[in-house]
């Protein structure tokens, strides 16, 4: 490698670090505790408890859920109901002012899917976890803040693969895991550099992944534009129902649209995920991979007829994907605890290249 | 120092295969749980371990 393009390289690597710098700390700091938020969650005693009740005690008809949920929140509409594998005898419920309110004002709350009983979830409404989760996300700055640490992650990705490029020059004379512990300049330097090359897939993957969850609102706008747009168009025209058909028989009516899959979530009609006119069931496939990617089918919430069983555009895959990437919650806790020792090592390499800049910095400007 | 300069081949034999393997274990816990998840423990464990030991260890004095 020639010493110019060595040298431009280096700019590119430095420029784009220090840039996302901050905003990486920050991402990596706030990551940390959400990579644990169900362990925190269930120490803090905010993790809904459900009753212990006899073995083959029946489920409510879903119907009866749902007017439990309106129960709980009078004046407020049902957004979603969704359901947890690690639960099976509970809903998940979301509620808002209107069916289109934003996720961010809407009510989350679990109903014992048996006794109809309300168990809150004071850490999906507010708290502790829920600052930091905001901050991660959009720094309270809606969508003009998830764009922004979208872009700081696409800088990031530009370090990253700079960064590897720099690897080699630095690298051509010193056998693999070298520390030279000579100066701490020296040792920090070469800390930098292994400890980046062998976190590399690792943050890449994460950073990566980020950027398309931070990307999710206008990936989910062109979904509506053309999927859901396309499928619902024989009721553009038609005025909205005044009246939904009961739920009860949703899950067992997509089940039948989509062999092989189990209901995940139902968006009601108006909500962001479905039209003004439907149900649509958020189906998931039956194997670990296809678990997390969704099939939608619209129910028209009329009369409970199957309008279409919608086709996944392939960027609402590579946005399901992106999640279980990004949060590392896929392979138990031994995979939790890996995905915190290298989000830890991710701040050791972006805390070393920031002092490696300042120390070369400061030498510049003494000579 | 005083090393003969590698060619880059060589000087990214090693992060090539730490590179793959994290990729394996990325993708071995979507697969399926179980054995699949202890490949992934495998997987990433290997980039924590190389990174993570040499912050550790105590430098030698002198």
């Amino acid at each position: 490698m020639k010493a110019s393009t060595i040298r431009r390289w280096s700019a590119v690597h430095t420029w784009s670090s220090l840039v996302c710098t901050l905003f990486l700390l920050m991402l990596a700091l706030t990551g940390l505790p959400l990579i644990f938020h169900h362990e925190i969650d269930h120490l803090l005693g905010d993790a809904p408890q459900l009753r212990d009740l006899p073995a083959g005690t029946p489920s409510l008809e879903l119907q009866a859920l749902v007017r439990a949920a309106e129960a709980h929140r009078p004046g407020e509409v049902l957004q979603y109901l969704g359901w947890d594998d690690d639960e099976p005898h509970a809903v998940l419920a979301i509620t808002a002012a209107r069916a289109d309110t934003e996720p961010n004002a809407s009510h989350t709350f679990m109903l014992d899917g048996c006794t109809g009983e309300v168990l809150p979830m004071p850490s999906a409404n507010g708290g502790p976890m829920l600052f930091i989760l905001r901050l991660h996300v959009d720094l309270f700055a809606g969508l003009p803040g998830k764009l922004l640490l979208a872009a700081m992650g696409v800088l990031f990705a530009v370090a990253l693969v700079s960064g590897t490029v720099l690897y080699a020059p630095f690298m051509r004379r010193l056998a693999f895991g070298t520390v030279r512990e000579t100066k701490p300049r020296t040792r920090w330097l070469d800390l930098h550099n292994l400890i980046g090359i062998v976190t590399l897939t690792w943050a890449l993957v994460v950073g990566i992944t980020g950027v398309f969850s931070a990307c999710a609102d206008l990936l989910i706008d062109a979904w509506r534009n053309d999927t859901l747009a396309a499928l619902v168009a024989p009721y553009r025209d038609l005025p909205p129902p005044s009246r939904h058909a009961p739920a009860d028989r949703l899950p067992a009516i997509a089940g039948e649209a989509a062999p092989g899959m189990r209901p995940d979530f139902i968006a009601f009609p108006g909500t962001r995920f479905s039209s003004g006119h439907h149900y649509t069931v958020f189906m998931k496939g039956g194997t670990p991979l296809t678990s997390h990617l969704w099939t939608p089918v619209l129910i028209d919430a009329r009369d409970l007829a199957v309008t279409a069983v919608g086709q996944r555009p392939w960027y609402m895959d590579v946005l399901s994907m992106s999640q279980p990437l990004h949060f590392g919650d896929y392979g138990g806790m031994p995979m939790k605890v890996l995905w915190a020792l290298l989000d830890v090592l991710t701040l050791v390499v972006l805390g070393s290249g920031l002092y490696l800049w300042w120390v070369r910095r400061a030498a510049r400007r003494a000579a | 120092m005083s090393r003969r300069a590698l060619p880059y081949r060589r000087v990214f034999a090693v992060p090539a295969a730490i590179a793959l393997l994290s990729a394996a274990g990325l993708g071995a816990a979507l697969l399926g749980d179980g054995l699949w998840d202890a490949c992934a423990w495998l997987g990433l464990g290997v980039p924590c371990l190389l990174g993570g030991w040499p912050l550790l260890r105590r430098r030698p004095r002198g």
